[in-house]
């Protein structure tokens, strides 16, 4: 089972009471929803705050990130890149930019 | 020896402020949630150590936080906020109709007793119940059955942000969104009514008489007279002497009658706070002086309240859930501004201190007092 490095914002790395990187096993085949679901079983208090509770879509002002690319618009039966899978890359959970 | 505990919610984290019952020294907590918007606090009136907090955010969503330690520590409960069935549209600001979506929890009603109990107000519109500390929430649906159809969303959203409790009757609730008016229920939340028969919204309603669409900012009661009920309207204070069956204007001589919160002496039925606020577009007090109005006859004769509060340059305003009492005698009364202060009075409006400066944007006051 592989184990991914996932990045998660400052504010739900204080709600999950986690700091840095989070490893997670995450069942074959390793897609993105697979991913957020293992990442929400471990700490349910994410449940909600990446994904919309009812529709599972991810939340509008949140973005996925993993080798240099955005992975946010992706279905979330996209399987993750190789370098994520073989804990090269992180897949990062990041919140949009905003203020000025 | 009495103290009191004051939970302050912030645009950026909560904060508790605590002091004993001379209310002349106060500790500030550190920061709880930094980051979060925390619209509201309130710690159940049975059990004073029990708080729950409502921690938001635009790209996190809604947490719920609970507390059993009177605010040290904190853990997150649930924070599912489903409508029940399919939730339908209501007026959207063009005219159009629109599908409720759920935002954000604005307000949070422990039951008055049972700490286990909890009501919460959302935005979209809409009123919750927990009967498990906060673990689960239901919709209280009835409520959304009252002509949903021409509530629209004020500017700030469209908000339940008022849950008074009847401390004589466990079955009447009233509550207030905006822009949708005040409603009651008589039967624990099975059926509801508009009660906003006197209320008139010369320029934000075609109908300035409608049953429903009103921008109510705040309801607020004494507990020794439940049926007499307080209201700052967007524009305009207002009173009710049957339950909210019919109101009646009492601004008189307010400088302006604009404003957000409201709220009623611990030891005086009749002795309310008003915050003037300029106007809907300009949103900070008349002549940059922040005053308190106080009226000693539940209305229509108001007197400016100034000692202690900055008398000029003063451009901060005082949202609806920024205000409340302690239970002391004097009573104290306390408000918190868009600027990070939060003012106390321990003489019942008397003269005021600001207890602290420099806060992120308050969005919510509320005292507990502890024996």
């Amino acid at each position: 089972m592989p184990v991914i490095r996932v990045i998660i914002p400052f504010h739900l790395r204080r709600l999950a009471n986690v700091s840095g990187e989070v490893e997670l096993e995450v069942p074959d085949p390793a897609t993105i929803g697979s991913l957020l679901e293992a990442l929400e079983t471990r700490f349910p208090v994410l449940r909600g705050t990446i994904r919309d509770f009812g529709t599972l879509q991810r939340r509008p002002l949140l973005r996925f990130f993993a080798c240099q690319e955005d992975w946010s618009l992706e279905p979330q039966t996209t399987l993750l890149p190789e370098a994520v899978l073989r804990g090269q890359e992180p897949f990062m959970v990041v919140g949009s930019m905003a203020g000025g | 020896m009495s103290s009191v505990r004051v939970l302050v919610g912030t645009k950026k984290g909560a904060f508790i402020l605590t002091s004993d019952g001379k209310r002349d020294k106060w500790t500030v907590s550190e920061p709880h949630f930094t980051g979060w918007e925390i619209y509201h606090m309130k710690g159940s009136p049975v059990n004073p150590n029990r708080i729950y907090a409502s921690q938001t955010s635009g790209w996190f969503g809604q947490k719920i936080q609970r507390s059993d330690d009177g605010g040290k520590t904190w853990e997150p409960v649930g924070s599912e906020f489903a409508y029940d069935g399919t939730p339908g549209n209501h007026l959207w600001y063009d005219g159009t109709q629109h599908p409720w979506e759920f935002k954000r929890i604005w307000h949070l009603e422990p039951s008055l007793t049972d700490p286990d109990k909890v009501y919460a107000g959302g935005e979209d519109a809409a009123l919750w119940h927990s009967a498990d500390g906060g673990q689960s929430w239901q919709e209280i649906s009835a409520l959304r059955a009252v002509k949903p159809n021409l509530w629209m969303p004020g500017a700030g959203g469209m908000g339940l942000h008022t849950i008074v409790l009847d401390p004589t009757n466990p079955n009447r609730i009233y509550i207030a969104i905006s822009s949708a008016g005040a409603f009651r229920t008589d039967d624990g939340g099975k059926s509801w009514k508009a009660i906003n028969k006197g209320l008139k919204s010369l320029y934000e309603l075609p109908d300035p008489d409608a049953d429903v669409g009103h921008c109510v900012h705040r309801i607020a009661i004494h507990p020794s007279r439940p049926d007499v009920l307080y209201m700052q309207k967007h524009w305009d204070v207002m009173r009710s002497d049957n339950a909210g069956d019919m109101w009646n204007e009492v601004s008189d001589n307010l400088p302006t009658d604009f404003g957000f919160p409201i709220d009623v002496h611990a030891h005086e039925p009749e002795t309310i706070y008003v915050v003037p606020i300029k106007s809907d577009s300009e949103h900070f007090p008349p002549d940059g002086k922040l005053r308190v109005y106080r009226s000693k006859t539940g209305g229509n004769d108001w007197e400016g309240l100034t000692k202690g509060l900055p008398q000029k340059d003063c451009y901060v305003n005082v949202l609806r859930d920024a205000m409340a009492v302690d239970s002391l005698d004097k009573c104290g009364v306390y408000f918190g501004t868009t600027g990070g202060q939060v003012y106390a009075s321990a003489d019942g409006g008397d003269s005021w201190n600001a207890i602290v400066r420099d806060l992120p944007a308050v969005l919510s006051v509320e005292v507990q007092t502890l024996s």
